[in-house]
């Protein structure tokens, strides 16, 4: 089937079965290796990717059902003018140990942020439930992501 | 995990949808958020061979008040549901506990009519409108029809609509102001319910069990116990009454068992009043 899809404000059309995930279109046909493929059971949450500028787990997406969405994946979020904001909080606050979740992370806060500007503790923990840290790093994540809040900015 | 090969229908209308499920029959199945069928898919427990995607048919995604119903389109999604103001007023439990299913990324895709049809005895909805003695509203090639919550769920996985029919509303009588609270019971976030109990106190009394059985049930032990004037402990122990609880890594059918009697007893505390619990 044909498939057209936006990523990272990039067109692009392409001949798939239908039986595609969506995060096997994004690394294996667009190589947007980023985007991590972890449980492969929509629990750790490695995958997320933003549909129409909300969080999914792409390892439970077919590309189908998406055809026409427009996708940011970590690759798209850094502009001509550096990291976006999550990204160099997560940086500014050691946010990450070995690497593995951190897109997903940053995707699912991205989001989480979207829908809650000014997030507390409480919201962050709760927003990132769907996201998984093996090396427990879950502290510094949060700290990152608090940062981002409006009420980090006051 | 990679799913067996299907054909792909994308439909653009409930009439679309039901003509593709009629033409294709047992082989066929809807597709809506997908977060019930693409994990039985992938690990190949389900392998249909054609997939009528509903997923873009958004005027099925709505919250409607109908009088002394709320009508809710069976496409909404969870997230939907969580922020909606009129169903935090008049039925605030659907929001609470869609805001407790899965995780933020799960809440941006599955959908209530998705997770009625799929009729797994371990998901929170199916409980929450059997303790509201809901409708479910169903559309096939001989129309639509109405069927009560209580006699939809009929086996595991199994549901009361026909291969060709297509579930598209679910109606509900509003409880404003009602008592009411949902136990979830799990060791981590994002975890299904070990058991879990809805509880709605408004005049008359629904509870329902989720994961106790091969279908979500109501607790109609206890339902008639307290019609009948018992207090909330007494019939609190008849919580497990007539179930056949299953048996995983989580949990032996004995520790369900005792598990169900402790959260409805919680459940319609909580729903009195007797205990403020943190929502």
């Amino acid at each position: 089937m044909k498939l057209e899809l936006t990523v990272n404000d990039t067109p692009h059309v392409a001949e798939i079965e239908p039986r595609t995930l969506l995060v096997h279109y994004l690394r294996d046909v667009l190589g947007l290796t980023g985007t991590k493929i972890g449980c492969d059971t929509s629990s750790c949450g490695t995958c997320t990717v933003l549909v129409d500028g909300e969080s999914v787990k792409s390892c439970t997406v077919f590309a189908a059902q998406v055809n026409g969405a427009a996708l940011t994946t970590i690759e798209g979020l850094a502009g001509d003018d550096g990291l976006n904001r999550v990204q160099q909080a997560f940086h500014d606050n050691h946010a990450l140990q070995c690497g593995y979740c951190t897109a997903g992370m940053v995707m699912a806060a991205v989001s989480l942020l979207e829908e809650q500007p000014d997030p507390t503790e409480a919201d962050v923990r709760g927003g990132l439930e769907g996201n998984l840290c093996r090396c427990t790093g879950y502290h510094n994540i949060v700290k990152a992501v608090l940062s981002c809040g409006r009420a980090a900015e006051r | 995990m990679i799913s067996a090969a299907f054909d792909y229908v994308s439909a653009r209308s409930v009439d679309e949808a039901v003509s593709a499920l009629t033409e294709h029959g047992d082989d066929a199945k809807l597709l809506a958020g997908g977060h019930s069928l693409i994990p039985l898919m992938k690990l190949r427990l389900a392998s249909p061979s054609v997939l009528v995607d509903v997923g873009r048919l958004r005027d099925l995604s709505y919250v409607r008040d109908t009088g002394d119903e709320i009508a809710i389109g069976a496409l909404t999604r969870y997230r939907d549901l969580e922020i909606n103001d009129r169903l935090q007023a008049d039925l605030p439990i659907v929001a609470h506990v869609a805001g407790l299913i899965g995780d933020p990324q799960v809440r941006h895709r599955g959908t209530i009519g998705g997770s009625l049809a799929h009729g797994d005895a371990a998901s929170d909805m199916p409980a929450v409108v059997l303790a509201l003695d809901g409708t479910l509203v169903a559309r096939g090639p001989r129309g639509e029809r109405t069927i009560p919550a209580a006699e939809f769920f009929c086996g595991f996985l199994e549901t009361a609509l026909a291969p060709d029919e297509m579930l598209t509303e679910i109606r509900l009588p509003k409880a404003t102001g009602a008592g009411w609270s949902y136990q979830k019971f799990r060791r981590r976030a994002l975890d299904w319910a070990i058991v879990g109990v809805a509880a709605v106190r408004n005049g008359r009394t629904g509870v329902a069990l989720v994961n106790m059985g091969s279908t979500p049930i109501r607790a109609s032990a206890v339902e008639r116990a307290l019609a009948s004037g018992s207090s909330i402990a007494d019939a609190a122990r008849l919580a497990a009454d007539g179930t056949e609880p299953p048996s995983d890594l989580n949990a032996d059918p004995e520790y369900r068992r005792h598990l169900a009697e402790v959260l409805v007893r919680r459940a319609l505390e909580e729903a009195d009043g007797a205990v403020t619990a943190q929502r």
